[in-house]
Formats: C-alpha cells, sequence, structure tokens
C-alpha cells in the first residue's frame, strides 16, 4: 500500500498555493493589450424595447465597440440552449424559450443583457454604457411563482399560455389516490421552497482570446465543466464548433450556477472574434444577484396518507416551480427530483407528484447545491413531523416504522429508484446516541430556567448521485518517470487533485509525488462535469478503469522485457513482476521502453448511489427577540467509503452551512408588483456568517455502495438536503408548544420567528 | 483626473500615476498585478478584499488608492517568508482544512492575524464574532474558527 492511500486523510496540495493568494482565478489573468467589456442591463423586469441609440456612447473616449441583439442577430448568433426535453402530460412537448445572448425586442427580466460596450480600460467601458439610449416600454410583470400561473397574470411570453412551461406528472397518481382513500390518516401542508441565490465568492468571469493564426478562441472562464461549456458555446451558440477552446483555472466555488451557461461567455468569445482582440469581462456581485442563475423556488401542497398503525401509504404534491423568465440549461429537469426524493429511506406503497413549472420576470432558476433533492426531503420530511404530532407517536418512532429494512436491497422505492445498501433504522439509533437525544428535556428545562425556549429537530435524508450523463472522462498518460491525470471534471474547491492523486497512487502502486493532475481544457480533458456529488462516484470509477486499462497495455512491453509470457506477470506495487520469482519491471520502465502509455476511459456505467443520514439539531430561541440558535449539531452520514475523511467532512460543513442559510436567513425576494429584485446585494440577503452558526458533531455509518467499484456514494450536497428539515422541524417543535403553530415557512428569520412567538 | 500614489507594499516601495477614483484593491490587482487580494462583492460586506494597512485589518475595496498615500500595505503575499515558510496562520488554515476553493482564504487569513494580534487567546465564541466581516460559501466556518484557534495558539509560541 502506498502511504497516502485511498481512505487516508491527506492535506491538500492545493492549499499552499491558495494560502498564499498564488491561486488563478480567471480575473487573475492579466493579459497586455485586452480589452474591458461592461455590460448594459434591463432595469425594467419587462419592457418592449423600441430601439437602442448608441451613437453616443461609439464616440465616448477609449470606446473599442458597441454591440446589440441587433448585431448578433446579424451575425447569426444561436439562443441560448436548454437541454432538457420535457413532455407535457398531454403530450405536448414543454414550451420554448429562445434566449438571445443579448435581448432584442423585449427584456424580461432585472439584469438582462441589452448592450455590450467594450473599451480600452473598464471605467472607459462603464462610463460609455451611461451613453447608451434605449427606449424602453414598460410591460406589466410577474415574479410570484403561484401567482404566475394564476388567470389574468402578465404573460412573461405571449406564446406560453398561463405561465405554465411544462405541466406533468410523475408516478402513478391513481396509485396514490388508491392509497389515500383507504387511509386513516392524512397530514397536510403547504410550504414555500425559498428561492436562493448560490454566491459562490468568486463572482462569474469570462475572457476570450483571438489566435489569427488558426482563427481560434480561448475562453477562460470560472465553470463546472469546460466540455459542456465548449459545446454549448462553440457549436449552438456561436456555431464555430472546435474553433473554441474553453479553460478554467482555479474556480472560487460554483454550487451548481457555475454548470450552467451564461450569456456572457458566448458574448464576449463573440466580440473578441469580431474585434480580432483578446476582451475579459469579470461581473461584480450586484450582477451576480441579478443573473446568476437562482435555485429552488416552490409552492408546494403535499399529502401524506398513513395507516392505523402510523404505516406510510403514499405521499402525493402538487409543486409549482419558478423557471425564472428563461428555461436555462437543465432547469425543468431539477425539480423533477421532488418526486424521486419523496419516498426518501422509507417504504411507500405510492409516491406522486403533479409538477407545475412556470415561467416569471425573474432571474432564470436552475441547479444549486441539492438541485431537487433538498426540495424532495423537505416535503417528506415536514409531513412527517406534522404527522407525528397529529397521532402523537414520537418522531423518531414514527420513522422507525417506516425505515426500509437493510434486508430488503436491492429495494424499489415507490417513484421507482432502486436503492442499493443502507441501514438507516442502524443509522437513525446512532444519530439519537450522538445527539443524546435522550438529555433533551433536561436541556430544555435548563434553558426555560435562562427565559429561554428549546426545541429539537430530527430528519432523516437520502439522495441520489452518479448517473449516466453527461459522459465523463479520465485520461492517464504514463511516460519515463510521471503520470498525468486528465480528469473531465474542474475543481471548484472541492480538493479534486488531492484524492486524484490518493486514488491513482492506489491503482497504480505509484508515489502521490510522480503523479500531476491537468485539469480544465477542453482540449486536453474533452468529457465531464462537475456536478451532483458524483466527481467520486463517476471520476473515480473512471480513473480506476483507465488504470487497469494503463497496466494492461504495458503487460506486453512487461513480457519482453521479463523474457516471459504475459499469464505469468502479475502487477502490484507499481511494478510487474514474474510470479514466483524476484524479476520484475517498473511501470516507468515498461512505459519508457513502450514509448509511453496511455488510457482513456470514457463511458459510465450510469450506476446510481444514494448517500444517506439524519441531522438533529436543538434551537435555542430567545423569545424577546426571536433569536434562534443552532445550540446542538449533530450529523451521522453513510458515504459509503470515506476517500479522504478530512475532506468529505468539509463537504458536509460547507453543505449544511449553505442548508442552515436556507432555513434561517436567505431569500431571494422580488417585489411581486415591479419584480424588481429587493436583495441585490449582501447587506439584504443574509449570506451565513460565522456568528450564525455552531460548529458540528459529525460522524459516519457507512454501508459500502455497491454500485461501484469504490463503494463510495457521493458527499457533495448531503448536508444541504440535511439541514433544512431539521431546523425548521426544531423551530416548530417550539412554535408549536408555545402557540400550537404547525409550520413555519423558510427562511425561518427572527422577525418570522418573534411575530410566530408575539402574535 | 490621475494622481501619483506612493506606498509600501510588502516591504517595497511602489508608485504608479492612477486615476483618482482608484480603489486600493484595484490599485494592487490592476496596477501592481498583485491577485492575491480578491474582490468578492460591491458593499464591503465580505472581506474578500482584506489587507493590513499600517498594522490594521482593512477592506481594500472601500478605500481610495490615494488614501493609503505613503502607507504600509501587506497583502497576503507578504505574509509567508521569503523561503517559502507559512506564517503560523496560514500553516494553521493548511493543517486544519480551513479552505476549499481559496477566494475568501487571503481576506480570512489577514482578518485572522489581526484578530489574533487583538485578541491574543480567542474563544470559539470571539472568533466566530470577530470574523464575521468575512463571508466564506464553502467551508461552513468550522475548520476555519479551528484553524485560528490553532493558528493563535501557534502565533503565541513563534512570535
Ligand atoms: S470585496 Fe471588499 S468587502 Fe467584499
Ligand atoms: S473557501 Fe471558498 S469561499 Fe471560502
Amino acid at each position: 500500500m502506498t502511504k497516502f492511500a485511498i481512505g487516508q486523510t491527506v492535506h491538500r496540495l492545493e492549499d499552499p498555493t491558495l494560502l498564499q493568494g498564488k491561486g488563478c482565478y480567471t480575473d487573475d489573468l492579466r493579459p497586455q493589450g485586452a480589452a474591458h467589456a461592461f455590460v448594459l442591463r434591463s432595469p425594467h423586469a419587462h419592457v418592449l424595447i423600441r430601439g437602442i441609440d448608441t451613437t453616443a456612447a461609439r464616440k465616448a473616449p477609449g470606446v473599442i465597440a458597441v454591440l446589440t441583439g441587433a448585431d448578433a442577430k446579424a451575425d447569426d448568433l444561436g439562443t441560448m440552449p436548454c437541454i432538457v426535453p420535457v413532455k407535457n402530460h398531454d403530450g405536448t412537448p414543454r414550451g420554448e424559450t429562445p434566449r438571445p445572448v443579448l435581448a432584442l425586442d423585449r427584456a424580461r427580466h432585472v439584469g438582462d443583457p441589452v448592450a455590450l460596450v467594450v473599451a480600452e480600460t473598464y471605467h472607459a467601458a462603464r462610463d460609455a454604457a451611461e451613453l447608451i439610449e434605449v427606449d424602453y416600454e414598460p410591460l406589466p410583470a410577474v415574479a410570484d411563482v403561484y401567482g404566475a400561473a394564476q388567470p389574468g397574470a402578465p404573460l412573461v411570453w405571449p406564446e406560453i399560455k398561463q405561465n405554465i412551461v411544462a405541466d406533468l406528472h410523475l408516478g402513478s397518481k391513481e396509485a396514490a389516490d388508491a392509497a389515500f382513500a383507504r387511509a386513516a390518516h392524512i397530514s397536510k401542508i403547504e410550504l414555500v421552497q425559498n428561492r436562493l441565490v448560490a454566491n459562490p465568492m468568486e463572482p462569474r468571469a469570462a475572457f476570450a482570446e483571438y489566435d489569427p493564426e488558426t482563427d481560434r478562441s480561448t475562453l477562460h472562464t470560472s465553470s463546472q465543466s469546460v466540455a459542456l461549456l465548449r459545446a454549448h458555446i462553440g457549436d449552438i451558440v456561436l456555431k464555430i464548433g472546435d474553433k473554441l477552446r474553453v479553460r478554467s483555472g482555479n474556480v472560487g466555488g460554483a454550487f451548481g450556477m457555475k454548470a450552467m451557461m451564461h450569456p456572457e461567455q458566448p458574448m464576449i468569445v463573440w466580440a473578441s472574434r469580431r474585434l480580432k482582440r483578446a476582451v475579459r469581462w469579470t461581473g461584480d456581485r450586484s450582477e451576480g444577484f441579478l443573473t446568476d442563475v437562482q435555485g429552488r423556488d416552490h409552492k408546494v401542497f403535499a399529502e401524506l396518507a398513513l395507516d392505523k398503525d402510523g404505516k406510510f401509504l403514499a405521499v402525493r404534491a402538487t409543486v409549482y416551480a419558478g423557471m425564472g423568465a428563461y428555461l436555462s440549461q437543465f432547469a425543468p429537469m431539477i425539480p423533477q427530483s421532488v418526486h424521486s426524493m419523496m419516498p426518501s429511506v422509507y417504504a411507500f406503497e405510492a409516491a406522486h407528484l403533479h409538477l407545475i413549472e412556470t415561467v416569471t420576470n425573474t432571474v432564470p432558476v436552475d441547479a444549486y447545491r441539492g438541485a431537487g433533492r433538498p426540495e424532495g426531503i423537505y416535503v417528506t420530511e415536514r409531513l412527517i413531523d406534522i404527522a407525528a404530532r397529529e397521532l402523537k407517536i414520537a418522531p423518531d418512532e414514527l420513522r422507525r416504522r417506516n425505515f426500509i429494512k437493510p434486508s430488503q436491497f436491492p429495494y424499489t422505492t415507490a417513484a421507482g429508484l432502486v436503492y442499493d445498501s443502507g441501514d438507516f433504522e442502524g443509522l437513525q439509533a446512532k444519530a439519537l446516541k450522538e445527539a443524546d437525544w435522550a438529555g433533551f428535556p433536561a436541556r430544555k428545562a435548563a434553558s426555560e430556567a435562562r427565559g429561554k425556549l428549546r426545541g429539537i429537530g430530527l430528519t432523516m435524508y437520502v439522495e441520489r448521485c452518479g448517473g449516466a450523463a453527461p459522459p465523463d472522462s479520465v485520461a492517464l498518460k504514463v511516460n519515463k518517470d510521471r503520470v498525468l491525470v486528465l480528469p473531465g471534471t474542474v475543481d471548484n474547491g472541492q480538493g479534486h487533485m488531492t484524492v486524484l492523486k490518493q486514488m491513482v497512487s492506489e491503482y497504480l502502486g505509484v508515489d502521490m509525488e510522480k503523479i500531476d493532475v491537468s485539469q480544465g481544457d477542453s482540449d486536453a480533458n474533452p468529457f465531464g462535469l462537475t456536478g451532483g456529488s458524483r466527481f467520486a462516484v463517476v471520476t473515480g470509477t473512471a480513473a480506476g478503469i483507465a488504470a487497469k486499462e494503463v497496466v494492461d497495455k504495458g503487460m506486453e512491453q512487461a513480457a519482453k522485457m521479463l523474457e516471459a509470457a504475459a499469464a505469468d506477470i502479475e502487477y502490484g506495487d507499481g511494478d510487474y513482476k514474474v510470479k514466483g520469482t524476484d524479476r520484475k519491471a517498473t511501470l516507468f520502465d515498461v512505459a519508457s521502453a513502450a514509448g509511453g502509455i496511455e488510457a482513456l476511459h470514457i463511458k459510465n456505467t450510469g450506476a446510481l448511489t444514494f448517500p444517506n443520514g439524519c441531522h438533529i439539531v436543538e434551537v435555542e430561541i430567545d423569545p424577546q427577540t426571536g433569536v434562534t440558535r443552532l445550540d446542538r449539531y449533530t450529523i451521522v452520514d453513510d458515504f459509503g467509503r470515506a476517500l479522504n475523511p478530512m475532506l468529505l467532512l468539509g463537504q458536509v460543513h460547507g453543505g449544511t452551512v449553505q442548508g442552515i442559510g436556507q432555513a434561517l436567513l436567505e431569500h431571494a425576494v422580488y417585489d411581486n408588483e415591479s419584480a424588481q429584485l429587493l436583495t441585490g446585494s449582501f447587506m439584504d440577503y443574509a449570506m451565513p456568517r460565522a456568528d450564525d452558526v455552531p460548529s458540528f458533531h459529525t460522524t459516519f455509518h457507512h454501508t459500502p455502495c455497491t454500485t461501484n467499484p469504490l463503494g463510495v456514494k457521493g458527499a457533495g450536497e448531503a448536508g444541504s438536503v440535511g439541514a433544512p428539515p431539521a431546523i425548521i422541524n426544531a423551530i416548530v417543535d417550539v412554535l408549536h408548544a408555545k402557540k400550537g403553530i404547525k409550520h413555519i415557512d423558510m427562511p425561518a428569520t427572527r422577525e418570522k420567528v418573534w411575530r410566530a412567538l408575539n402574535g | 483626473m490621475s494622481v501619483k500614489v506612493s506606498m509600501n507594499v510588502n516591504g517595497e516601495a511602489v508608485s504608479a500615476e492612477v486615476p483618482e477614483r482608484t480603489l486600493l484593491v484595484s490599485f494592487l490587482r490592476e496596477t501592481l498585478n498583485m491577485t492575491g487580494t480578491h474582490v468578492g462583492c460591491d458593499t464591503a460586506q465580505c472581506g474578500a478584499c482584506t489587507i493590513h494597512l499600517n498594522g490594521r485589518a482593512i477592506k481594500s475595496c472601500n478605500i481610495l488608492a490615494m488614501q493609503a498615500e505613503g502607507g504600509n500595505v501587506t497583502t497576503i503575499e507578504g505574509l509567508a517568508k521569503a523561503d517559502g515558510t507559512l506564517h503560523p496562520m496560514q500553516e494553521a488554515f493548511r493543517q486544519n482544512h480551513g479552505l476549499q476553493c481559496g477566494f475568501c482564504t487571503p481576506g480570512m487569513v489577514m482578518s485572522a492575524v489581526d484578530l489574533v494580534k487583538n485578541t491574543p487567546n480567542p474563544t470559539e465564541e470571539q472568533i466566530r464574532e470577530l470574523m464575521d466581516g468575512n463571508i466564506c460559501r464553502c467551508t461552513g466556518y468550522h475548520n476555519i474558527v479551528k484553524a485560528i484557534a490553532a493558528g493563535a495558539t501557534s502565533m503565541a509560541a513563534n512570535p
């Protein structure tokens, strides 16, 4: 075994660079002579554009070009693709929302790009943008996901009736209705999935270079997938195919949002090709609030059916899911996961979702950490707590009666997923013990003695990771003394380089110091996407297959060198060895003699994995101020196996705090008349800060995954799934005891909690 | 209108002609090409741009370059020793996995060094309170808080 094998805590190799400010994020590229771009945006949520006068701006000092939607049209640019086909339940295809990179005759949300100014300096571009005169004719706007679908609401797209862009049923309605018909008890909830802003600390940025010799462009941009961007920008929008190369260096956080193409990326490449000159653009935070794809935004009506013994029969929901003004890349697919996640870790007979996807005059919505999983689990776990209270069964006991049992795997859920492994009852038992669930009454009494209110909340969660699309690749190249690993994924802060080196080191029996990782270049890393917690599962498996191929490819050369039959040679610890002798040749010697060995693995098995776990939270609420303090926070996770426990826990902490943000603080609020974003900066949109969150008590209860050779399940999104229901369950524990309140919507801000307690 | 601005950055005298409205962070990033100091917002809320000016941590996005005229500036690039040995606070972040994407990190580390200077033996509660001007979207703060406590101990041991 090599000393940094899989399963060890290895300190990150990325860190010394980043800790000294030597990382290279997109805006850190400082090309000589690059022009600067500034995007003029619609200040209105819904307008007709009658005309754009750029005369004065063009003449402003330092200005190189001013481009509008008409120029893009003249250059035959394509529209921004949504790559998810959806069929409505009546068999018709979903609505279309073709989005040009610059608005043509209509802008549909505040921040929609209207013109691009390119100048010698950033300030020159920005100042010139103020000279552009746009003749806007305001139209009525709508921001509320539910209100948009009501008769008479202003239409975002005249061609989309009642703003409903897709209307579908997932799961069997008949089966669910039959189960509800014979239920002894039905619990109901109406809730809001608050709309969120991803807010990675590094804003989006794009910088395009142009090479006149080859007529090729290189786009440097902060992303989760150079491959998808290359395809979407190169093939669909700009129609230049391989004349585009996309590169990502260090990425300062992404969380789903940077998996999506945003209009500025093709726009900057286009401008650079027109001007035959490098052009850079870096968004500021205010632009991020107005233009980065956002997350969640559901209005939900849901019900849980139970029999007389508290056995779950079925869960059903009607979900209105906001898509924003245009369908982003994966958008219509994300809320569909509500259905697949609703059965959670429980044995249900049926699960049915009526999903109504609506367009509103707001920023497009797409995947944000969890991407449909937190939304689905939240529905079920809130319903379970409500049912437990109504039936006077302890919440842990009600869950225990309904867990899928280890003996039932592989288990097909009511939503049709096949779970391979897990020990939900054992995991919950461990969590109850770790959290000292039994000691809660004493702590509650102690809080009350100090004038504080204490509540406890429990949730189980499961999520779905892995999967086939899009394909991921790992290439390995071995030369005389080094191994080069080329993953298709792009690191956004997870520590992929370290973990890949750990994995390849173990697979090939080669020291980590001899392994290099190179990522984020569409020329060299052709397929892959970071997202859906799939790196460990998909890239890890692909790297293993590529490593095996490397070893096999070297076998013939090794046989020649060792003068033995290939069948008599075995590979281990970095050496080809003749069995039963001490004759051996190192991988590097063999590679050197063979002129290098290369292997590329592209396909995925498509297998799914199901990380799961339990969050238990104790809140202490100050009834005078409504401030909710998370006093004790216990997390037990089943990730199958840890590749690097320290990094794994880092993912848990980060995901959990994003979930805490959703539960207590964060909300993208739009004025429903004007559809103006009211929370457009860190002053109005409350990001979790160090003093808003606790330290965590974490442990694992792994059961190996059986659908991939590593036995891993994925961990990137787990925390964001578990935190919201656990926290709201804990707060409602207090609100119900004091005021008989059944539910409070997220974010449960201090004001909302205070009003609930004092209302 | 341009002005000439001169200051001392990480022990070196620098001076340049810049537009009056140039922020200190732009002076560092654009004029001096020192890109270790980051920009995460436009409302002086996130702390990604934190540096030391005359021995105090400040947000360099919230001050004009010309306001730092004649000052002593330390940025993240000036914290490690010339031989590459990390500052004890940087080392503590490394040991405790106090960073993921690294974008908030230069500001976090600069704030943390200042915090420990003013509060040599900080409790967890003090660390959380005093770091509330620095936003991290990746780590959930758990390991940052641990790192700062460890960094405080090792700064005390290696003054
Ligand atoms: S960039 Fe200075 S506080 Fe955000
Ligand atoms: S490590 Fe990414 S923002 Fe802090």
